[in-house]
Parts: structure tokens; C-alpha cells; sequence
């Protein structure tokens, strides 16, 4: 066994016990309420959790994309917002990881695990029309070279409760609309003011409210990399990944209901096979092909994530496209198949096998970045891409 | 073949700036060619020059530029 996989192994069985004992309980208060799940992020924090694909130098564990999934994965089966909101922090660790290289970043990464500092995202913008790939916020610079930036962002999930936030904005005021970079904004030199509430069908406890941001801050609060290149090689695959696994643990927490019901079913009448067998069995099916779909790009990711060449191609952001609407398309069918599997206890709210949460909570993948908008990407890709 | 180049960034690159004042190495997509107008312009570059564009020339690097794209044309056509 190498290193590599007892680390795997320790964060899957540390997510695992946070999941059961901590997340899950609090989840049905946390959709409720649409409240943050303060409860699991205490664990998670306590756990050291937040800083564990941080470089071993800078006080993380250097754990791998993949290893992080499978801890989405596995807080997801609890609690969706949980996940949801470890997911989108990792997203941010690792933009920080792989393109903070300057003596800032690399100290910030380290205060990062010290403190376990919970990091948020400021992507989308009011009037760019959901395209996060342009900005109509620009990063401002005064005569000693600090930095002024405002942004009218529609959500910011759990902005409230983060430590920082990576807001992207035009690199300069004359720069045109793509010309992004990603800025940290942290406080004290941050504001956030609400603009909207976040009352929705699903993932409530993600908090994500929209906000008017206000921020200052040092020069070297601008990533080294520029956006476009930030996002093709981490942050839209990541996102794509650990999303993936957040819907996977929703598809596996349905199908475990699924399971018990008809085993249930089967003990009061051995020797005949209920008929929402039959039914399982073509849920397992569906629930292979998204596993094997959601582990095996995740692998992929960790195998190529160093080889720029690969993540610049044409090929690996289709594929990265095709897992998103994949997973988001698989997760619905799963939950609505165990809905009619469990029947009236799974349409109930009061009983064991209840998936109302989880139904809720399942709709949110198609939606968070359409895949209408992810489809036509992939279809403009195609007009010029050889499988070759 | 600059020439050719320039007219096809000015149809499909969809640049806020004019295609006559961006220099031979100056930097497309900062200059705001978005990746959704640069498949139009590889696809424009291919129709004119008789050229498909392998798989491993597709990348943000191989379009950044004149120059870039002018060198990525030089390999597919050998001039």
C-alpha cells in the first residue's frame, strides 16, 4: 500500500464519521432553516479537513483531487449543502495551490491550514449574462499600487460565513471583457452587502446570497496566473469533479433507500421476489454508469493535472463539459427511480425512506451552470474538434 | 499570408480593438478575442487556407498571436 492511499483511506474515514454523526443529523434542520451548516464545518475544521490538498510544506496533507473527491462523496451522502460548500471551498484551495506560486500566496496557503480558513467564490456578475468567462468589475489600482474592487455578484454562496473570497474582474479598466484575473479579497479590506436572499428548492443551507462587494487589498492579491488559464486547468474541471461527486453521494444516499425498502419488502414474503426488484435493478445500472463515470474522470484528472499540454486540449474540456451534464442528467433518474421504488414512504416527509431533500436538492445540478450553457460550449468545440 | 490572417481576425475575432493596430506578437485574448469567436476564426483559417488544424495544434497557445497563428499555418501548409 503506498502513501498515498492511507491518506485517501484517512480522509474518506474521517468524512465518513463527520457525514453520519455530525452533517446528516443537522441536514434536515439546515434545509429547513436554509441555515449554514455550522455543526460540520466545526468538525471539518477540527478535523483539519479544509487545508488537505495544501502542499505537507504548508502545513496541509497534498492530497490529491481525487482524494478530495471521494470526501465530497462521502459528506454528500449526508448532507448536500455540506458537500456542496466543502466542494466549492476546494475549488478555491486549488486555484490557490496551482497558480498562487508568488511568497504571498504560498504564506497565505499556510495561515490557511493554521487556521483552517473557509474560502468562497465570486464568479458570477450581474449583466454578463451567466458567462463567468467575462467581468464587468475591473481591478483598480491607485498611485501606491493597491488595489479597489467592486463587484454586483447575483450569488455568493456562503459568503457570509467565508474567511476570503476569489472574486475574478477585468485585469485593468481599459481591459476588454475576457481579460480576467482572480483577485483574493479578504477582510478587514471587505465588504459584503446583501442584494437578494437565497430561498430555493435545494442545497438552503449553501446560503448562497447575492451581495454587493467591496474590496481592498494589495497588489499581490491578483493570482499569477491569468483567469482563462485558472479556470481551463483547475478551477472548471475541479468544479466539474467535486459537483460530481456531491451529486454522486445524493444518488447513493437514494439508492441506499431503495435498497432497504425492497429488502424490507422481501422479508415479509420470503420466497417471492417483490416486483420493485425488478426495479432496483435497473437503478443499480444507472447508478454503475454514474459511478464509474464520476470516480473514473476524477482519476483521470489526477492522472493529467500536471501535463498543461492535455488540459489546454480541445478534448479534455469536452470531456470535463460531458461529466457535468452527464452526472446532473444521471443524478435525477437515480433519485426518481428510487421514488418509485420506495413509493408513498418515499413521498412522504415522516418516514425513514423519505427522498423529498434529496429530489430537492438533485434538481440544483442541472441548473448551477446550466447545462443548456455547458452543452453549446461543447458544441462550438466540436465544429473544430478531431478525436484524433 | 499576414494579410489573409489579419481579414479573417477582423470577420470572426470579434476584437474591440481594430486588427490594424494589434501588433504581430501582441496577445489576442487579452486583447479580447473570446475562446467562443476563436473557433471561428480556426474554423475561417482552415476554410481559407485548406488546412485542418490536428488535435494537439487546438490549444489557446497555437491562436494567441499573428505570429502564433502565422507559425501553426507555416507547419500545416510547409511554406
Amino acid at each position: 500500500m503506498t502513501t498515498s492511499e492511507t491518506l485517501g483511506d484517512e480522509l474518506t474515514r474521517q468524512a465518513a464519521h463527520i457525514g453520519a454523526k455530525v452533517a446528516g443529523p443537522a441536514a434536515g434542520e439546515v434545509d429547513r432553516d436554509a441555515r449554514f451548516p455550522t455543526e460540520a464545518f466545526d468538525a471539518l475544521r477540527d478535523a483539519a479537513l479544509l487545508s488537505v490538498l495544501v502542499p505537507p510544506e504548508l502545513g496541509g496533507r497534498g492530497a490529491s483531487v481525487g482524494q478530495v473527491a471521494d470526501v465530497v462523496f462521502e459528506l454528500g451522502r449526508h448532507c448536500a449543502s455540506t458537500a456542496m460548500i466543502y466542494a466549492m471551498h476546494q475549488i478555491q484551495v486549488a486555484s490557490l495551490v496551482r497558480h498562487g506560486r508568488s511568497a504571498f500566496f504560498r504564506d497565505y496557503l499556510a495561515e490557511l491550514s493554521e487556521r483552517q480558513l473557509l474560502l468562497a467564490s465570486a464568479t458570477t456578475e450581474l449583466g454578463v449574462g451567466g458567462d463567468v468567462r467575462t467581468s464587468v468589475c475591473t481591478v483598480e489600482r491607485d498611485d501606491a499600487g493597491a488595489v479597489h474592487l467592486e463587484k454586483m455578484a447575483p450569488v455568493i454562496s456562503y459568503g457570509e460565513h467565508a474567511d476570503g473570497i476569489l472574486a475574478t474582474a477585468r485585469r485593468a479598466p481599459e481591459s476588454p471583457p475576457n481579460d480576467q484575473v482572480l483577485v483574493l479579497c479578504q477582510a478587514p479590506g471587505l465588504t459584503l452587502e446583501p442584494i437578494s436572499g437565497w430561498d430555493t428548492l435545494g442545497f438552503r443551507g449553501t446560503c448562497s446570497l447575492g451581495f454587493r462587494l467591496v474590496a481592498d487589498g494589495g497588489s499581490d492579491h491578483i493570482l499569477d496566473d491569468a483567469y482563462a488559464d485558472i479556470s481551463s486547468r483547475t478551477m472548471l474541471p475541479v468544479s466539474h469533479i467535486l459537483w460530481s461527486n456531491v451529486w454522486l453521494g445524493l444518488a447513493t444516499s437514494a439508492t441506499d433507500k431503495a435498497r432497504h425498502f425492497v429488502r424490507t419488502e422481501a422479508r415479509k414474503k420470503p420466497g417471492v421476489t417483490p416486483p420493485s426488484a425488478l426495479r432496483l435493478a435497473e437503478l443499480i445500472a444507472q447508478l454503475q454508469r454514474m459511478e464509474e463515470l464520476v470516480r473514473g474522470t476524477a482519476q483521470r484528472y489526477d492522472r493529467q493535472c500536471d501535463d498543461l499540454d492535455t488540459l489546454a486540449g480541445m478534448g479534455f474540456a469536452i470531456a470535463m463539459n460531458s461529466l457535468k451534464v452527464s452526472a446532473s442528467t444521471l443524478v435525477v433518474d437515480i433519485v426518481n427511480r428510487a421514488m418509485a421504488i420506495c413509493g408513498m414512504a418515499g413521498y412522504r416527509e415522516d418516514s425513514p425512506y423519505s427522498l423529498g431533500r434529496i429530489l430537492r436538492d438533485a434538481h440544483g445540478a442541472a441548473v448551477m451552470v446550466n447545462n443548456d450553457r455547458i452543452n453549446s460550449n461543447t458544441a462550438q468545440m466540436l465544429l473544430i474538434h478531431k478525436d484524433d | 499570408m499576414d494579410e489573409t490572417i489579419r481579414t479573417i481576425l477582423a470577420e470572426h475575432g470579434h476584437l474591440p480593438v481594430e486588427v490594424a493596430k494589434i501588433g504581430d506578437e501582441d496577445d489576442l485574448y487579452q486583447a479580447g478575442m473570446t475562446s467562443h469567436a476563436s473557433v471561428n476564426v480556426m474554423l475561417a483559417l482552415e476554410d481559407e487556407f485548406d488546412v485542418e488544424f490536428p488535435e494537439v495544434m487546438l490549444r489557446k497557445s497555437t491562436f494567441e498571436s499573428v505570429a502564433a497563428i502565422r507559425v501553426a499555418l507555416g507547419e500545416l501548409t510547409g511554406s
